[in-house]
């Protein structure tokens, strides 16, 4: 991309503000986000991450989105992961090992049931919305 | 398609205990009695991280929020809420509880945490400059070059009351102010991303996962103090961290965020990332800048301060990483919005890093004034094992011991100070009956002595002096003068050490002396250690009665210390025994006793 001018980066922050609050990119209408700070990472979450993404593989599901974030803060729970799905509520699963990543594939996404023991809260209201 | 509603409980610990796997049952059954059990999913959670008011019990996608609920409420809430739709008002939470509420409207009810510098945190993609831009990324920046003057800015940090978050407290608005005096030239922005305290890791955090908030804050401090470069300086420990700021920096200078002429404002800054190597004393600021420099990292006397005479003789701010995410927020929502936050003396927020004998470990954002009880027992879960509250050590190995009297004191920079600790940079370490406050304090003090960098008498002989002492109080031979010579030594420390770590390295010991006398009373007069901690203090013996002579430990002994025949009871040699405690933890029939 060519350097922005003021004009250009207003521009550019209402689009994505769009695709974001439709929680659409490209055809995926649900989305799985990895917890890949290096909290994250050391209590294991690159395997839940290749973990589900074999499992998506495996059941031929293309249109999920997986993406990767920061560490929210919830330690305690790491490996963490938020599972945005249709007509399901958006929920955050703490210490999603890869066999609990494959579970989140195969009852929350395909099964639209949520998954015991795993849930957690988001730590705080976010103030940007 | 999914079920109607999702019923969420409370299986946490703290929960579980309070008969939340009873409630658990009780939901499902009353569920499955209305025959509903297509329609309703009831599903148990992990710690919801609401324990004080547990158990809760949340009905999605409604959200609504039940607390302190009890099995015989479970078929009101499925015959009232699911059946007919009508919430049940009796176990809603108490708005009326929540201070945090009273102050800023918009905060969820019910949650303790209010995320102004992880505000992004979690949510975005660190390594995409789009959804940081989406989440009104840059819009401060924007403020800044186009509709604000550089006094400007200054001013709305000044009246933002914003204070430095690395340790000191310092308003951040008065450093600019004072850089922004020097005359034109080349000046600097520093970020001080060298995080060392023991525990502490949210300034890694903030980078990893927000980078692009560093970025921007730093280009609208470049602005305000007429700084053209600026250097991150971060630790070589932090690979991930050095990683996403390098692709941060990089999409900046593609987007034209960086570099000449900022999206045509004339206003031109870069932005360059130094390594350290990982010495505590580099978070100092004169050390730093010395480290930047190519130059041994060792501190030096101020005045001159950075801001007349930093980098390479240049006027040079120096801020924190979480100090920094707080600036872009301040300029997009304004100084009022960010002083409602908080308390008069500190407005905002702070990051603490709850580690230690807590439940939920982790990384939380407060509102200044939030007390400590709050923290620990409703954020953090309450302590490891219902074990018994002892301490919180705030502002690591810079910081003291706080003793549950003063549990409720709201926590800001004055009133920890009040209380001999400081804020520091954020690390909060929950100690339980099972520490021991004599080692604890000497493990800060081995910590700081390792880091010391020799450069002044005081710190590099008081602290191995100190060191000395308390080894000797550890290991029973402790007198009531090594108290005394404690005391004087810390206080010589802080007058006549060069930089902050000399000054206050003492303030564990002088804290615990003050708070937990009787602790090193009895290591001293009673040899004892209440915590069974201090090894030298500690003495086994197998209990003949309970031993079946099964040999294991005199097989795991590894001096040879533990006698006796097979089937006999044994016997441990007090002459030879090293006080392992490998028998201790060994035994499988609680046979050896220690005292």
């Amino acid at each position: 991309m060519a350097k922005m001018t003021l004009a250009d980066l207003k521009k550019l922050r209402e689009s994505k503000q769009q695709a974001m609050s439709e929680r659409d990119p490209s055809n995926k209408d649900t989305q799985v986000i990895v917890g890949m700070g290096t909290c994250g990472i050391a209590a294991g979450a690159k395997d839940t991450f290749n973990a589900i993404l074999d499992e998506l593989e495996k059941n031929n599901i293309t249109t999920v989105l997986l993406r990767q974030t920061g560490c929210m803060g919830a330690c305690a729970s790491e490996p963490t992961v938020e599972v945005i799905a249709p007509d399901m509520p958006v929920v955050i699963y703490g210490k999603v090992n890869g066999d609990v990543g494959r579970q989140i594939v195969r009852e929350h996404i395909i099964g639209k049931k949520l998954i015991d023991n795993h849930i957690v809260d988001r730590p705080a209201l976010d103030i940007m919305k | 398609m999914g079920y109607k509603h999702y019923i969420v409980t409370c299986g946490g610990t703290a929960c579980q205990s309070n008969r939340g796997v009873e409630l658990f049952d009780a939901l499902k059954a009353a569920v499955k009695a209305h025959g509903l059990e297509d329609e309703v999913q009831v599903v148990a959670s992990g710690c919801l991280g609401f324990c004080a008011q547990g158990p809760i019990v949340k009905v999605l996608p409604q959200d609504t929020f039940y607390v302190n609920v009890k099995p015989e409420d479970a078929e009101e809430i499925i015959a009232e809420h699911i059946v007919k739709g009508r919430t049940v008002n009796r176990l809603l939470y108490d708005k009326e509880q929540s201070k945090i509420n009273v102050k800023v409207k918009d905060i969820d009810f019910y949650q303790k945490q209010f995320r102004i510098v992880l505000r992004n945190c979690g949510i975005i993609n660190p390594e995409s400059i789009d959804e940081y831009i989406a989440r009104d990324g840059y819009k401060g920046l924007e403020r800044a070059l186009f509709e604000m003057t550089p006094e400007q800015i200054v001013e709305e940090v000044l009246k933002s009351g914003l204070r430095g978050r690395g340790g000191a407290g310092f308003p951040t608005g008065m450093k600019w102010k004072f850089a922004a005096m020097q005359p034109a030239g080349q000046k600097y922005m520093v970020c001080n991303a060298d995080e060392g305290d023991p525990g502490a890791y949210m300034d890694r955090s903030t980078l990893e996962g927000d980078p692009h908030s560093i970025l921007e804050a730093m280009t609208i401090a470049g602005k305000a103090i007429g700084a053209s470069k600026g250097f991150i300086y971060i630790r070589a420990e932090y690979p991930l961290a050095i990683e996403r700021l390098q692709t941060a920096i990089k999409q900046s200078h593609e987007y034209g965020l960086l570099g000449e002429d900022i999206l045509g404002s004339g206003f031109s800054f870069d932005i360059e990332l130094r390594f350290g190597a990982g010495a505590f004393v580099c978070g100092e600021e004169t050390a730093l800048l010395a480290s930047i420099e190519g130059r041994r990292g060792m501190p030096s006397p101020r005045p001159p301060f950075p801001a007349v005479k930093g980098l390479w003789q240049r006027p040079t701010v120096i801020n924190n990483v979480e100090t920094l995410a707080n600036i872009p927020v301040i300029l997009t929502k304004g100084a009022d919005w960010f002083r409602q936050i908080g308390t008069a003396d500190s407005p905002g927020t702070k990051v603490f890093a709850l580690t230690g004998k807590v439940n939920n470990s982790g990384l939380i954002e407060v509102p200044m004034g939030t007390t400590l009880r709050e923290i620990v027992f409703d954020i953090g879960g309450g302590i490891l094992g219902g074990k018994k509250f002892k301490a919180v050590q705030t502002g690591g190995p810079s910081g003291g011991m706080i003793p549950a009297e003063f549990l409720d004191t709201p926590i800001d920079f004055g009133s920890l100070a009040k209380i001999g600790s400081i804020m520091g940079s954020g690390g909060m370490i929950v100690m339980s009956e099972d520490d021991c406050i004599v080692n604890i304090a000497k493990f800060y003090l081995d910590f700081t002595c390792d880091e010391s960098c020799g450069k002044c008498a005081p710190c590099r002989i008081g602290g191995r002096k100190l060191q000395q002492y308390l080894d000797k109080i550890c290991s029973g031979r402790g007198t009531d003068e090594d108290i005394e010579k404690l005391r004087e030594i810390s206080d010589a420390m802080t007058k006549a050490s060069l930089c902050g770590l000399g000054q206050t390295c003492s303030n564990p010991i002088k804290s615990s002396l003050r708070y937990f006398m009787e602790e090193y009373q009895e290591h001293i007069h009673e040899h004892k250690c209440r915590a069974g901690k201090c090894q030298k203090l500690l003495t086994y013996s197998i209990d003949p009665d309970k031993c079946k002579g099964c040999t294991l430990c005199a097989r795991l002994c590894p001096v040879k210390a533990i006698s006796g025949e097979v089937k006999k009871p044994h016997m441990i040699d007090a002459s030879k025994c090293i006080k392992c405690g490998q028998c201790f933890s060994g035994c499988k029939f609680n046979a050896i006793t220690r005292s």
